[in-house]
């Protein structure tokens, strides 16, 4: 394409088609993932599995955020608990200061603050709630915020050359600290009970089964749309330095590129996107504790990633919906067995399926649609969607 | 402070500053079983909390093994107990080796998702196989006491077994790592696998045997963390964030930095719980090692040969 063509309107369409599904397979997997969200689970599902599957959803943004900052920057965060609990709890703290009017708390000794201040003798509303009264503060906090906190996370240790297993470690003891400082500010944030008791947005109630089915279809849209994104962005050229730091870091910043700043950006940005499925989730499920977002769910995000497929970002969502419904399903049934399963999965999943249900489909599905319709073009443009075949094998520079 | 006679405050002094010390020994344990296996093997062994619990298990189940059969023995079973956790955390790291971490050496962050699903995996087991219920272990007499050193000092037994083994245990690691074949052997693997391998080093071995090992002084430290604390299925949680800082404040691949972070946290957090609750204590503690860590970002005693 030239450069004149590009400018014209139809080309740009074609540069972004390009750009967002780089070929028909890439818009007949989105067009799958939209019909099975948009169309077939609305339809199959009763309204209480549908507002389940729409928590799983939640966590599918999660998986998204780690299939950007670990699948394809090769940043693996085991602290994306923390962006999650940022927007869960941004969204909370708005639905319970609307919850809490000085007429419903007028039984407390100050009528007008959340219940659980009430409990601990804090007699006025903290000054940092202040802007959680405004709904549009606080989406542009649940936005800025998980930005804020991921660059001051990052930008020192990417520049002193923490190597990823030690980042990840710290990111770790990073949302454990988060953990200990919301179960430690009782007063602040409701404890180890978490924000309970909302009840409605600006006047409208959540918790009624047609409000449920509405922040369903918002809460898809929106992951679509981060879909979108996400594909952008690795699309880009931005996307490919990411990709070439991660297979050989000392090679691409000998040639000029400065690394710290593409890794800061791709972790804030995958925070951004995480604490979106937070404030998501806080309004589907009505509430939002520390237990949520602790060390465990945290790695249960990274797992919902391998699952998927870490380089794939249809696969991330998949993978979030397959291992909670596995979940929910043997949970409920055998408790015991299911904790040995979901162990094992960790360890299966990293022993012989190291690219999860993606890897999967690429190596065997589509092999087989391949050899039914051998002219077909997603048979020939298998090269293109498998960028590092061999990055497996390869040995990892930075393992010290 | 008026009403303490210096005498008073001489004596609390000490007591105070042995009980640091055993925080120090307990960090320093907690650290050990890791200091071989990811600072010098470069493994992340995500199931190693749950490699001091199953040294914690052996300990209490053998104890009420031995006063319920041969309750003779009972002031002196602590004897057998600690080689026994030795034992059998070997076996079990052995095995851990052989049939998991040997496959990922060229992949730590796969590691790290693999042993997380191992920690389940044994979580769950000790729920299931020796029950969900806190146990604990029934100490001899003799080390619960306390040993008065003067009218006013009284240094608790058990605080000075633990500072014993930990220095035992230290001296045993120097002079493996840095004295026994074993040790030449396991770091030179570390350093290039391929080089040493050509040298014709059986570094399979070397590793399984490293991280047996490794995995084995975890039992002990975990076999005398019931001592202090009882012992149940989901323990390792407690540890697993702690001993991993600890490792990582100190710098990888250096013991002496191992000590010097354990006496940094054990400060850290006597101060620091001095003046606060204990989970906020825990915020400022951790919050304080992410900016020491920012500007150390390879810890305070990084080994200098391998960066």
């Amino acid at each position: 394409m030239n450069s004149i063509q590009k400018y014209t309107d139809a080309g740009f369409a074609k540069l972004l088609y390009e750009r967002l599904f780089k070929s028909k397979e890439g818009l007949i997997g989105f067009i799958i993932l939209a019909v099975i969200l948009l169309v077939i689970l609305p339809l199959g599902l009763s309204p209480f599995r549908l507002n389940m599957a729409g928590k799983y959803l939640c966590y599918a943004f999660a998986a998204i955020g780690l299939v950007m900052c670990w699948g394809q920057a090769g940043i693996l965060s085991l602290g994306q608990g923390i962006f999650f609990g940022i927007g869960g709890y941004c969204m909370g703290m708005f639905l319970k200061l609307e919850a809490s009017d000085p007429v419903t708390t007028a039984i407390q000794t100050t009528p007008g603050i959340p219940d659980f201040m009430d409990w601990n003798q804090i007699t006025e509303l903290p000054l940092f709630w202040y802007p959680f009264k405004s709904f549009s503060l606080t989406v542009m906090l649940i936005l800025i915020l998980p930005a804020l906190l991921a660059f001051v996370m990052s930008v020192f240790y990417f520049k002193g050359r923490v190597t990823g297993v030690v980042f990840a470690i710290l990111t770790q003891s990073m949302v454990a600290c988060a953990w200990y400082f919301i179960v430690g500010n009782q007063g602040y944030f409701g404890g180890i009970n978490g924000m309970t008791d909302l009840k409605t947005l600006n006047g409208w109630d959540i918790r009624e089964e047609s409000s449920q089915y509405i922040l369903y279809f918002v809460c898809v849209f929106l992951l679509l749309g981060c879909v979108l994104l996400s594909r952008y962005v690795i699309s880009t050229r931005l996307g490919r330095v990411l990709v070439a730091q991660r297979d050989k870091e000392a090679r691409v910043r000998f040639s000029g590129y400065n690394i710290t700043a593409f890794k800061v950006f791709i972790f804030c940005f995958a925070a951004v996107i995480t604490s979106i499925g937070g404030a998501l989730f806080t309004l589907q499920v009505g509430f939002m504790s520390p237990n949520l977002i602790g060390i465990q769910p945290s790695i249960d995000m990274v797992i919902f990633t391998a699952v998927g497929g870490r380089e794939s970002i249809f696969g991330a969502v998949y993978g979030a919906l397959a291992v909670l419904s596995a979940k929910s399903a043997f949970s409920e049934a055998y408790p015991t067995l299911w904790m040995f399963l979901y162990g094992a999965t960790f360890i299966v999943i990293v022993l012989f399926l190291p690219k999860g249900l993606a890897g999967l489909y690429h190596d065997h599905v589509k092999v087989w649609f391949g050899r039914i319709w051998s002219k077909s073009p997603i048979a020939s443009s298998e090269p293109e969607v498998i960028p590092t075949i061999t990055e497996f094998e390869k040995e990892v520079p930075d393992a010290k | 402070m008026g009403d303490y006679t210096a005498q008073e405050i001489y004596s609390i002094l000490i007591m105070q500053s042995f009980s640091g010390v055993s925080l120090l020994c307990i960090y320093a344990l907690m650290g050990m079983g890791l200091y071989i296996i990811f600072g010098q093997m470069g493994v992340i062994n995500m199931a190693h909390a749950e490699f001091l619990v199953l040294g914690s298990y052996t300990m209490c189940l053998f104890s009420q093994f031995v006063t319920e059969s041969v309750p003779f023995l009972a002031n002196y079973y602590i004897i057998l107990a600690i080689p026994l956790s030795f034992g059998i955390a070997f076996g079990v790291g052995y095995l851990v080796e052989w049939l998991l971490i040997s496959r990922l050496y060229k992949r730590p962050l796969d590691t790290l998702l693999a042993t997380w699903g191992l920690s389940l995996l044994m979580q769950q087991s000790f729920r299931t196989f020796i029950g969900a219920r806190e146990t604990s272990a029934d100490l001899p007499e003799w080390l619960l006491g306390s040993w008065s050193v003067s009218e006013m000092i009284d240094i608790p037994v058990s605080g000075l077994v633990l500072l014993g083994l930990t220095i035992a245990l230290t001296i045993g690691l120097v002079v493996y790592t840095k004295k026994t074949r074993m040790g030449l052997r396991m770091r030179a693997t570390t350093q290039n696998r391929e080089m040493t391998a050509a040298l014709g080093i059986n570094t399979k071995m070397t590793d399984r045997f490293s991280f047996a090992i490794a995995c084995g002084i975890s039992g002990i430290a975990g076999a005398f963390f019931t001592t202090m604390a009882s012992t149940s299925p989901s323990a390792g949680t407690n540890y697993i964030v702690d001993s991993f800082l600890v490792l990582v404040v100190g710098g990888l691949g250096s013991l002496l930095g191992l000590f010097i972070s354990a006496g940094f946290l054990a400060l850290l957090s006597s101060i620091l719980e001095f003046f606060m609750t204990g989970s906020l204590a825990k915020v400022w503690l951790y919050l304080v090692i992410f900016i020491v860590l920012m500007k150390f970002t390879k810890g305070l005693f990084s080994d200098k040969v391998r960066s």
